[in-house]
């Protein structure tokens, strides 16, 4: 069990990286029950953004001072596809059946990685991203901070508590809140309910820039398809959290980082499993909790029932 | 003479191919208590939905206080003077019943006149009052209806709608809306009530228009519709 701090702390910094995705995609579906499946997409964009402004910094700058305009440079490129996502793409499709923004999704999130590939200098395979140079954080003997990891575990707290504050006490957020439980009486109310969609992409695509930077400085590289598994990943944080609830999307990012995190960890020792553990299949493992929790609580773990919603 | 408040004339809406108003015109004057009485599937609601730009009407026009409000959005009509209680109540489940209310006032930024307009609905409903920090989802059918109707009159309507305001209600809460109705009535707050329940709302109205798929077939003075022998088998339920 000497193992346990260790496995929290890093599970815990992949978890809220995870959750700072899962607000993307809970965000939008809990005002236009839309799953934007395009949202990885939005991340490796955001991550290209970043890289584009750290290329462009003189050599000179160090790491520090240039990540506050990475963290802009990423939103700016993220907020800007993620509207106009919103607005070319599935815009024109509101009142259309469901399948057919699913499918614009699925569609859209192809064309950007493809765009990414054959325009962005050097991009058909990895890039290389910055990371902060030294020796990991000691917290105690045996457990340890990457230091790339420090970013995520600081950012993610302050993102959540802005966007908490936000929702529960600006007269946007509360708009935001009467969208997502009622459009059509919002709009009586005089909210312009295709402004807080638009919002909603956008504070999704900010969030989606955060988690950029944070998994290029984990990872030391991004790639056009580094959406996929990413976003797959956060949607099922999104799922277990309860969609459409923005705490349930950053608890189900950190459930399932802490359990992707153990399951690598753990499951070897497992006599006659010893063969199921490892980095391999920890991605099995984090599908296998997503559909046990589906089992046990179709909600989430902070979702609303169903009946609640009518 | 000054023109209506409301002036509704033609209007046509339909869903898809189904046209559920097949030109109807009516007026409502300031002041005034107006009735669209008549079954399910008349049309009433539909015709409230277009008049607050939830729908777009196919053909007809709509003036309210002197300037065309066809194809208006939603979103700017209650800027117009124009508030809606939509039917089935619709009040925000998991949001207080303060921040309810808030709602009704989004669009004003006279803080005083918010405040105090507060005060007046929680004297009107002291139940609100005693519950505001409640999510309004935890609230009694009866309840929400005052509330829907109090968040319509935060906006300080020149038109206040109301749309099957006793639905499902038990009589005793049925009255009591009733009463509070003729209570904003005699105040001076012009009303478009919608109502399944006929006696009551053609008690309370100045004007009565009695809808039949569609279109109006008959309209009168409260009183006069109240006493109308084809209205008393129809609607009233008599023989």
């Amino acid at each position: 069990m000497h193992e346990l701090p260790q496995t929290l702390v890093s599970g815990l910094a992949l978890g809220t990286l995870y959750g700072l995705i899962a607000i993307g995609y809970t965000m939008v579906y809990g005002i236009v029950q839309l799953i934007n499946f395009a949202h990885g997409e939005i991340v490796m964009i955001g991550g290209f953004g970043a890289l584009t402004i750290w290329l462009w910094l003189p050599d000179s700058v160090p790491l520090t001072a240039a990540l506050p305009l990475m963290l802009l440079g990423g939103a700016l490129a993220s907020v800007a596809v993620a509207t106009a996502a919103e607005r070319f793409a599935y815009r024109p499709l509101r009142g259309a059946p469901r399948l057919a923004p699913l499918i614009t999704a699925i569609g859209l999130s192809i064309a950007l990685q493809q765009l990414v590939w054959a325009f962005y200098p050097d991009a058909k395979k990895s890039r290389s991203f910055p990371q902060f140079h030294g020796d990991a954080f000691e917290i105690t003997g045996s457990v340890h901070l990457q230091r790339d990891d420090l970013f995520v575990l600081v950012a993610a707290p302050l993102c959540m508590l802005a966007l908490g504050l936000f929702v529960a006490r600006s007269r946007t957020g509360r708009a935001m809140q009467a969208t997502a439980q009622d459009p059509d009486t919002a709009r009586l109310m005089g909210i312009d309910t295709d402004r807080i969609i638009v919002l909603a992409f956008a504070i999704g695509g900010a969030f989606a820039a955060v988690a950029a930077v944070a998994t290029g400085l984990r990872a030391g590289q991004i790639n056009f398809e580094m959406g996929f598994v990413l976003g797959l990943k956060a949607f099922t944080a999104a799922v277990l959290g309860g969609i459409g609830n923005i705490y349930g999307a950053m608890l189900g990012g950190v459930v399932l980082g802490i359990a992707e995190t153990a399951s690598t960890t753990y499951i070897q020792h497992i006599p006659g499993m010893q063969q199921l553990g490892g980095g391999g299949w920890k991605d099995v493992w984090a599908f296998v909790l997503l559909i046990v929790v589906l089992l046990v609580r179709p909600q989430g773990l902070l979702g609303e029932r169903v009946a609640d919603r009518a | 003479m000054t023109a209506p408040l409301l002036e509704v004339e033609d209007l046509r809406v339909a869903y898809g191919k189904i046209e559920a108003v097949k030109g109807i015109s009516f007026t409502v004057e300031a002041g005034q208590v107006v009735t669209l009485v008549g079954t399910n599937g008349a049309g009433k609601t539909t015709t409230l939905r277009t008049l607050s730009g939830l729908l777009t009407p196919l053909a007809g026009t709509i003036r309210f206080d002197g300037r065309p409000l066809t194809g208006v959005p939603a979103h700017q009509v209650v800027a117009r003077g124009l508030a809606h209680s939509p039917e089935g109540r619709h009040i925000f489940p998991r949001l207080t019943i303060a921040e309810n209310l808030q709602l009704g006032a989004f669009l004003r930024k006279d803080t005083d006149g918010i405040a105090q307009d507060t005060r007046r609905v929680y004297e009107l409903f002291p139940i609100l009052g005693e519950r505001a920090r409640q999510a309004a989802g935890t609230l009694s059918g009866g309840e929400q209806q005052m509330l829907a109707m109090g968040r319509a009159l935060m906006s300080r309507p020149k038109l206040l709608m109301l749309d099957e305001p006793s639905m499902g209600l038990s009589p005793i809460m049925m009255q009591k809306i009733m009463d509070t109705i003729a209570e904003l009535k005699a105040s001076g707050t012009t009303i478009l009530l919608v109502e399944q329940n006929a006696r009551a709302a053609l008690s309370l109205a100045d004007r009565g228009h009695v809808m039949e798929i569609g279109r109006i077939v008959l309209s009168g003075t409260g009183a006069e519709l109240l006493h109308d022998e084809s209205v008393r088998k129809a609607y009233l339920g008599e023989d």
